[in-house]
């Protein structure tokens, strides 16, 4: 394996990481308000907070990783994307800075706002929102070159059929696994009614991922063509994804086996991302930048894999010592400590 | 005309995420090393009094840590976004500490996730204790990490310039850079020495407010002995830095010192105004001082900057903001001696009445917003003229 497809690859799964997490998060925030606005918040509240409290910062650390490692793999990646997104970039940071202001006052200072805490479900939808946009203009066709400089093309972004699609698929998606998620949380917890909300949440964002997914796919192939027939070479991939699908809906409705259920989301999210990413092959951004061009120097490709090696060797026992005492210890998730 | 106010937007807009993130950083890096001592003295002499100290400061501290994960993430995002040539060249030599800073951080943030949720989980207080250690850990090496892509911006080195083309690439060179040691030391000293005045100054405006609790006593001491050590470190290494400038970047040096010509038995010049033609008035001029803080001998010559074209000068408001940076760093290690010179000869009737004790804790108080404001001066003294090379 050549290093440039180890770097992407580590980067790839790094994303699909907070692709799960950080949707479980955004998700929650907005569950959050949603049933704070329609009156069931004490029946899922304690929940959210009682998983989210210790592992929002982990959840964020996997943004960062992934877009320093994308910048220390693929400098080039920084001229192209920092320069193009600037503004909406900045804009992301802002939407964190007030999620990351809920968690530093709502949660931790202890101080209950309502506004505050709208504002913070609105983000848990908004932040994916923007995030897309990465997705979105590595597609092409979004981004002019004009004399040098790198600059995004606004109004093909905003009256793009495929860009728009894309939004749709991330926010029902986040709403999708984070419901999952936390189906299978409350019922650690045996918390019948959460589990019951929860799960009537699962099955009613289930079908519009599918149908969004639907939607990407028929935009790519007019704005894409030459990703689209990739993907369709890679069909058995996301007809895995499909079947994880399948299996996931089947065990939510019959109420079975909630671990199992949310596995099977993730496998579906991880054909589905992994289908994505590998038809997207070679390009990190079309038509402009190739793996192969943007890619750092063979010193620093090595030092940083080494770097990651150790790193991953320090993080694995750490995250499941996490993940023991918070996830997987009955005890804690239903409240008795 | 456009690229020059760009450029310039670009450096504010840094200045500002920066300027609010070092606080926040600087309490990330010092505070947990706090919250280790007075959990440690609680668990060996069995006294409640600490843990509960260790306790409150935990709870303050992860306010601090949220707001600081999120302007952390804001800078590192900001650094493509603003940056982006910058970094499409430089990452080529410095990607690996900024990469490594991640896993640091991502270290800290999952034991100290586990740590603040399992205050009363273990049977043994001393694994709780051990849980803190890496976040200690991972907070010193984050900043460490991060010192040194700082350091390297200062003075690169590990790669060579062909044809503007950068080739040659030693990631560990570029790390360990000459500017790496005094940097390094500096900022973690620094950290540890201004986490130290914070507290202390909770437990001062308490003293102050009247609460004559043990509990607050015991407080102050500790974090004043912790602030006292490190502020003696801190100038102590800032001395190095001023011989580190005097080597390697005598043109930062000249700017924050106001040394327009080039000469031997070089006066320092504290304070002061300048006119619009460069000339100081109103200042205080030690004699041999420049000289003796660039290179240890009285009539050492310290170049100027005049040996520098203007457009490569920084700008020379930074030494208003390194004269300050250096009162208070100066002050406020008086003050902790001061403290413990009181502690120890006990001037009659102090301690008995507590009137002389309460008199210093009503300047103790003054210290937060002073600290604070000290090391945002140093950083932004350090950017103004970072940018030069």
């Amino acid at each position: 394996m050549s290093l440039e497809i180890l770097g992407i690859s580590v980067l790839w799964i790094f994303l699909f990481g907070y692709i799960i997490i950080g949707s479980i998060d955004f998700g929650a925030g907005f569950f959050s308000t949603y049933t704070e606005w329609s009156g069931k918040k004490h029946l899922i509240h304690p929940i959210i907070q009682r998983y989210l409290s210790p592992v929002w910062e982990v959840t964020n650390v996997f943004l960062v990783f992934f877009f320093v490692g994308i910048i220390g793999f693929f400098p080039e990646t920084a001229y192209y994307y920092g320069t193009a997104l600037l503004v909406p970039g900045s804009i992301s940071i802002m939407l964190l800075a007030i999620r990351g202001a809920y968690y530093a006052f709502n949660t931790y200072g202890g101080k209950e706002n309502k506004w505050f805490t709208f504002l913070y479900g609105v983000t848990g939808v908004l932040i994916p929102a923007s995030f897309t946009i990465v997705l979105t203009i590595s597609e092409g066709g979004f981004i002019s070159l004009a004399d040098g400089s790198v600059s995004l093309l606004y109004e093909e972004l905003f009256t793009s059929a495929y860009s728009w699609s894309v939004v749709l698929l991330a926010i029902v998606s986040v709403l999708f696994i984070s419901a999952s998620f936390l189906t299978w949380y409350a019922d650690q917890a045996n918390d019948h009614k959460a589990t019951q909300l929860l799960r009537k949440y699962t099955l009613a964002w289930s079908f519009p991922t599918i149908l969004s997914a639907l939607a990407v796919m028929w935009y790519l192939r007019q704005h894409n063509a030459t990703h689209f027939s990739n993907m369709l070479d890679l069909s058995w991939i996301f007809i895995l994804s499909v079947v994880a699908f399948g299996a996931a809906v089947w065990l939510f409705y019959h109420r079975k086996r909630y671990g199992f259920a949310f596995i099977a989301v993730v496998l579906q999210y991880f054909f589905a991302f992994f289908g994505y990413g590998i038809s997207h092959f070679p390009y990190l951004l079309y038509p402009h930048l190739q793996i192969f061009d943007g890619f750092t120097n063979t010193t620093m490709a090595i030092f940083l894999v080494v770097a990651f090696v150790m790193g991953l060797v320090l993080l694995i026992p750490s995250l499941y010592l996490l993940v023991k005492l918070f996830l997987f210890n009955k005890p804690y998730v239903q409240g008795q400590r | 005309m456009f690229e020059q106010n760009a450029a310039m937007w670009s450096r504010y807009l840094t200045e500002l995420t920066l300027g609010f993130h070092i606080i926040f950083a600087t309490i990330g890096v010092g505070v947990p090393l706090m919250i280790a001592l007075a959990q440690w003295i609680g668990i060996k002499r069995n006294d409640p009094h600490y843990l509960l100290l260790a306790r409150r400061w935990t709870r303050g501290f992860v306010i601090t840590v949220a707001v600081g994960v999120v302007t952390g993430t804001a800078i590192g995002l900001q650094l493509s976004l603003l940056w982006p040539n910058f970094m499409e060249v430089a990452g080529q030599v410095i990607a690996l500490p900024l990469f490594m800073e991640t896993f640091a951080f991502f270290f800290e943030a999952i034991f100290l996730g586990i740590y603040i949720y399992t205050w009363d989980r273990f049977k043994n207080r001393m694994r709780h204790f051990l849980i803190l250690i890496p976040v200690t850990i991972g907070a010193t090496m984050s900043a460490f990490f991060i010192t040194t892509v700082n350091s390297f911006m200062n003075a690169p080195q590990g790669f060579e310039m062909v044809d503007g083309m950068i080739t040659n690439i030693q990631p560990i060179a570029a790390m360990f850079n000459p500017a790496t040691p005094t940097k390094v030391a500096h900022v973690l000293s620094s950290a540890y020495m201004t986490s130290a005045f914070i507290l202390a100054s909770i437990a001062a405006v308490q003293l102050w407010k009247g609460k004559d609790h043990v509990y607050h006593k015991k407080a102050l001491h500790i974090t004043l002995g912790v602030a006292m050590v490190f502020s003696i470190a801190t100038a102590i290494i800032g001395d190095f830095s001023g011989k580190y400038l005097a080597d390697y970047q005598p043109e930062k040096l000249a700017a924050a010192e106001w040394h327009f010509e080039t000469e031997g038995e070089a006066p320092l010049i504290l304070f002061g105004t300048l006119d619009e033609n460069n000339n100081v008035h109103n200042e205080l001029r030690l004699p041999y001082a420049l000289s003796i803080l660039a290179y240890s001998t009285p009539g050492a010559e310290v170049t100027g900057l005049d040996q520098f074209p203007k457009e490569e000068q920084p700008p020379l408001y930074i030494h208003y903001l390194f004269d300050l940076m250096v009162t208070i760093g100066v002050l406020l290690t008086i003050l902790a001696i001061t403290y413990f010179l009181i502690k120890k000869w006990k001037p009659a009737g102090c301690f008995e009445n507590g009137s002389c004790f309460l008199s210093f804790c009503r300047d103790r108080s003054r210290c937060l917003p002073l600290k604070s404001a000290g090391y945002s001066l140093k950083w932004d003294g350090s950017r103004g003229s970072c940018v030069v090379i």
